[in-house]
């Protein structure tokens, strides 16, 4: 198959070069003005609308037409939290019903996605049947579907009449060869298909699907899961062509592989990749395509902010009692909007500002070539709420990591942890799970909270992380910088680099 | 001649709409084949559609009450390693 890789040229910003943008609105530094306008206040593609904007996913869509090795069709958990895991897939109409009723309830709700359980595409009356109704019911909600691009060109033409102006294509590879080794069949034209020749189908409709929305003007997100010693460096090549094709954001997320979820790749061993190989390959990949840093995978029907789930207060039995006023719910909504739009743009604007002393810098630098200044780069950890340094170190139940350096603080990822101070229930587990969360937070050299315990304190310290509660409620960029110069002032950053970096 | 969904069905619907007889219908708990119905899709496809994209191992049988898909087939997990895994689990 033929995949022209065109060299990527530098995208005209609205004013910052791409990457140097210093806040949590960095990944959208090589953003032009039209997609970040459109992307805005989708909390999946931009990273401090996360803070302020919710999303749902619907689970309509149980069929699937391909197999892919990281994911078991027979999960159906209410405890696990992962791309394709649902407790109750909906009809149309219960979707419909299910999403009229959140946005009523959470009016922070700005996108309804499809992603799932199956593929939303292989299912193609059910999700658009969902469609068509909310574009008529809920026209202020954004529409989204992420598919795995087998079926992907039979539908762009019925996707550009909704209102969709987003798509996630799941791409893992350009190569039949690598993509042998991920998808051990896929079903095309009434039959199933295994091996490379599956691949080889599967990759050049992901491709096609993906130039033809381009084409549409429809804004492409290109998923891949980063399978270590199967796609990890072929997943350079992939970004480039993706990006050369048109598509605006690319999300690297680790591969979800245990034993107990029965796929393919957790019953045989395969291991996911730690934070540092993950932060790596994205750092790899981002001189030529802005980076997505902040997924968290969640499940096929997820409701809330990211990095909360709120599925539970409305299963269907629950949204049947409920009395909703649909007209004043979307009133609410738009106040709200408004309200947390302009908080939003006052602090970009804030961010902004310090980083355009000269008026036209535009040019894209990449990253690496920047930071000649004194100081290296230092991962901390940050236990957040609201873009502050709000939770309490034994309640957090994941950590936002920010990579300090002279250019400021960037956001490049974030790592799961279990709530170890969580009242009386887990105390007697309380010591091994701060052992993981110690674990989880490999590579980095401070962990900021708004309190810490006594004894984390002094396990922290001795795994070489230090803990910092002085900067309880401030925002996070001021708090990692602050830390950073205090490092600097100490004397802690001079040249040697931290351990767990390749660059 | 008829095949049969038995009760490792998942309920994913993938197969319904491909039935060239509409012999698949929704039933709790779950999907069935009207043997009445079904043809085995001859005639109509050179492979019959349920078993050609059902992702369940053993979900779907012949009239012998053969596994169409059987272990191994679909996920690509050798059985004994399955079931050498399996063990290791409960054995936690």
């Amino acid at each position: 198959m033929d995949l022209p890789v065109i060299e990527s040229t530098p995208q005209k910003t609205g004013g910052c070069s791409a990457g140097s943008c210093g806040s949590t609105s960095d990944q959208m530094g090589g953003m032009s003005d039209e997609i970040r306008a459109k992307v805005q206040d989708h909390p999946c593609y931009s990273e401090d609308a996360h803070h302020y904007f919710a999303r749902m996913h619907v689970a309509v869509a149980p069929a699937c037409n391909i197999q892919c090795h990281y994911c078991n069709r027979k999960y159906d958990c209410a405890n696990e939290s992962r791309p394709g895991v649902v407790s109750e897939v909906l009809s149309p109409d219960q979707a419909v019903k299910k999403t009229l009723a959140v946005a009523a309830t959470i009016p922070q709700m700005t996108v309804l996605g499809i992603a799932g359980p199956g593929d939303p595409l292989a299912n193609p009356e059910r999700t658009f049947e969902t469609f068509r109704q909310l574009s008529v019911k809920a026209p202020d909600i954004k529409l989204c579907v992420s598919t795995n691009g087998l079926s992907l060109p039979d539908h762009v033409e019925e996707l550009s009449r909704h209102n969709i102006d987003h798509v996630t294509i799941t791409i893992n590879c350009v190569d039949p060869d690598v993509g042998a080794k991920i998808y051990p069949w896929i079903f095309w034209q009434n039959k199933r298909i295994h091996g490379r020749e599956a691949a080889e189908i599967l990759i050049q409709r992901q491709q096609q699907g993906l130039e033809m929305l381009v084409a549409k003007g429809i804004l492409v997100k290109v998923n891949s899961v980063l399978i270590p010693g199967v796609n990890d460096e072929h997943l350079k090549e992939v970004s480039k062509i993706v990006k050369a094709k048109g598509a605006f954001l690319h999300n690297v997320m680790p591969l979800i592989a245990e034993a107990e979820h029965g796929t393919f790749y957790g019953v045989m061993g395969q291991r996911s990749p730690n934070p540092a190989e993950l932060k790596n390959l994205q750092d790899a990949c981002e001189g030529d395509m802005n980076m997505m840093r902040h997924c968290r995978q969640c499940r096929a029907d997820a409701v809330g902010l990211l990095g909360e789930d709120r599925g539970d207060e409305f299963t269907m039995d629950k949204i049947d009692a409920m009395e909703i006023d649909y007209e004043a719910a979307m009133k609410v909504r738009a106040e709200f909007r408004a309200k947390a739009t302009a908080d939003l743009e006052a602090k970009r604007a804030k961010a902004h500002a310090p980083k355009m002393p000269q008026a036209q810098v535009v040019q894209f630098v990449p990253r690496k070539e920047k930071s000649a200044l004194v100081g290296r780069r230092v991962l901390m950890a940050v236990a957040a709420k609201g873009g502050l340094v709000a939770v309490h170190f034994g309640h957090a139940n994941e950590f936002l990591v920010y990579e300090a350096s002279a250019d400021g603080a960037k956001f490049v990822g974030h790592r799961k942890a279990e709530q170890y101070c969580d009242g009386d229930v887990s105390c007697g587990d309380g010591e091994s799970v701060l052992d993981k969360t110690i674990k989880a937070l490999e590579g980095c050299e401070v962990v900021l909270c708004s309190k810490i315990g006594y004894e984390p304190w002094g396990n922290l310290e001795a795994a070489g992380i230090q803990p910092n509660g002085e900067h309880a409620m401030e925002p996070i960029e001021d708090a990692v910088m602050a830390v950073w110069h205090e490092m600097l002032a100490a004397g802690k950053l001079d040249a040697k680099p931290s351990a767990n970096k390749v660059a | 001649m008829a095949l049969e969904i038995i009760e490792s069905c998942v309920n994913c619907w993938a197969c319904a709409p491909l039935c060239p007889n509409k012999a698949i219908y929704e039933a709790k708990p779950h999907f069935l084949i009207d043997a009445d119905k079904c043809t085995e899709c001859l005639g109509d496809f050179a492979d019959a559609q349920c078993v050609a994209i059902c992702p369940i191992e053993g979900a779907i049988l012949n009239e012998l009450g053969e596994e169409l898909n059987p272990p191994g087939s679909l996920t690509g997990i050798p059985p004994e390693r399955w079931a050498a895994v399996q063990a290791e689990i409960r054995a936690r």
